[in-house]
């Protein structure tokens, strides 16, 4: 089973998470960058930040993982990446 | 024949018979140059050089002929879908299906058997009326069929799946069917090489040269060569040689997982799908249970399986047929799919002039391997892109003319 880390619920099984797709450099709200916000999403070969919910507690996360390895690299809360 | 064949077994020497020539060396210039050995690459590549009598072209393969996602999809040929657009772009792929043995002499094993879709709920019924008269309209044989005609058609069906997915009712597609994935591939590749055609195994593209709104160069891994026409048809990695082109594209890779059963005793005469379950199976020549559905949940370009989502596709085949619990798995697999955010492909122009693309098919790019090799090369040889596949073109993301078929899509493939 693969292994995703909540930063409040610790090390969980990833089906108890919901992928929510990735962090977007396109700003909804900006109407110039609207159509790449809503139809043109991240889709990199390599690290890719990505928003995920921890079902069961609710908790909002960002995810940093490797579209080719699958490996998880950090897991925050949104906002306080560690340094 | 027979006798041929006999004398043929009992010849101590055997001559190697090869359909497709080995690799070739590169030669500076190409008219046309195919990225992608698949099937929908080898099929534009078959039309190129067997209708429009372009024969200086060369198919550019990273690993070897029709590994990717040709090798890796689960054979359905169906054209059930919602709009217009897709229904007569999807029936003219069945069609083709239709005669294709006979075309390339050449047995694809096509076997025409029906596609059964299960409902099991009121919404998925009125998503199937919907589905329903919309392939009446275009030609195509499709209907909406109660529980007792779906238990005529598919006997061994288990209808009440424990009260929780009970059945009331199907999408019969009569036209639906399965080919041999290899063989489609074999059959375009054998023919286009007879007429000149190169293929070139083992040689990825690394770079494009650009002049202008032109390709002039295309960088691989065993030389530089120049294209008149380029086209892009590279499955799960679309995405990306797109963006070696500085063309980006509306694509999200996630993988799609499958797997096949030891092979049993004919019993499954259709195609059986379920939207809610997401599962679909269908048995092969050979016997073996396809088992496929829906896609990994996240974002991933890699050919890994997991464990939850074999669990997931076992659990929906053990619904609709509990006896196979004792059946043992055979293989198991995943492909890279292009997934676009209508869950329609994305063919014809691009921002380059002589840069067609054939992309963003998904999970959903078997069926039409003919019909798109057919209308891409009718593309390149007339540098015109024909009415069918106007609707498809890149830029519908940024006009909001969207052809959603999520729904015919998803799961049921």
């Amino acid at each position: 089973m693969k292994i995703l880390t909540c930063p409040v619920n610790g090390p969980r099984n990833i089906t108890e998470f919901q992928y929510l797709g990735p962090v977007r450099g396109a700003d909804a709200e900006n109407p110039d960058q609207l159509i790449e916000s809503l139809f043109y999403a991240e889709n990199p070969l390599g690290i890719l930040k990505e928003w995920w919910r921890h079902t069961p507690s609710n908790t909002i996360l960002i995810a940093e993982r490797h579209t080719v390895t699958d490996q998880i690299i950090a897991t925050y809360l949104p906002n306080r990446k560690p340094a | 024949m027979p006798f041929s064949l006999l004398k043929y077994g009992l010849r101590s020497r055997h001559v190697p018979y090869g359909d497709i020539p080995k690799t070739p060396d590169l030669k500076r210039a190409y008219d046309v140059v195919i990225i992608g050995g698949g099937g929908h690459g080898l099929a534009a590549a078959y039309y190129l050089s067997n209708v429009h009598g372009i024969t200086n072209v060369a198919v550019l393969e990273k690993g070897y002929l029709a590994g990717g996602n040709t090798a890796r999809n689960t054979t359905t040929i169906r054209s059930n879908y919602m709009t217009p657009e897709s229904v007569a772009f999807y029936k003219e792929g069945v069609e083709l299906y239709e005669t294709m043995s006979q075309d390339l002499g050449f047995n694809i094993m096509f076997s025409q058997r029906g596609q059964l879709t299960l409902a099991h709920s009121e919404a998925t019924l009125r998503s199937f009326h919907l589905r329903a008269e919309m392939g009446k309209y275009m030609g195509t044989k499709i209907e909406v069929v109660n529980v007792q005609t779906v238990r005529e058609l598919c006997p061994d069906l288990n209808l009440d799946i424990g009260g929780q997915h009970e059945v009331l009712g199907g999408l019969w597609h009569a036209d639906g069917a399965t080919a041999r994935h290899d063989a489609v591939a074999w059959g375009y590749a054998k023919h286009a090489a007879a007429r000149g055609v190169e293929i070139h195994q083992r040689t990825e593209v690394l770079g494009f040269e650009k002049s202008g709104d032109r390709v002039t160069e295309i960088r691989t891994n065993r030389g530089t060569i120049s294209a008149g026409q380029v086209l892009q048809a590279v499955g799960g990695l679309n995405g990306q040689v797109a963006e070696m082109a500085g063309i980006k594209l509306a694509i999200r890779c996630f993988p799609l997982q499958a797997m096949v059963t030891q092979p049993l005793k004919p019993f499954l005469n259709t195609l059986v799908s379920s939207a809610n379950l997401h599962t679909y199976l269908v048995q092969s020549s050979r016997g073996e249970i396809v088992i496929g559905g829906g896609s990994d949940p996240y974002q991933l370009a890699s050919t890994r399986s997991t464990l939850d989502q074999k669990e997931h596709l076992a659990e929906g085949a053990l619904h609709l047929f509990p006896f196979l619990h004792k059946v043992k798995l055979l293989r198991q697999w995943a492909g890279i799919t292009d997934m676009t955010p209508d869950y329609s492909p994305i063919m014809g122009a691009s921002p380059l002039t002589n840069y067609w693309l054939d992309c963003g098919w998904g999970t959903w790019g078997f069926k039409a391997t003919p019909v798109a090799g057919k209308r891409m090369a009718e593309t390149i040889a007339t540098g015109r892109v024909p009415d069918i596949l106007k609707p498809f073109d890149m830029r519908r993301f940024d006009n909001f003319a969207l052809l959603n078929e999520m729904g015919a899509t998803a799961a049921s493939h």
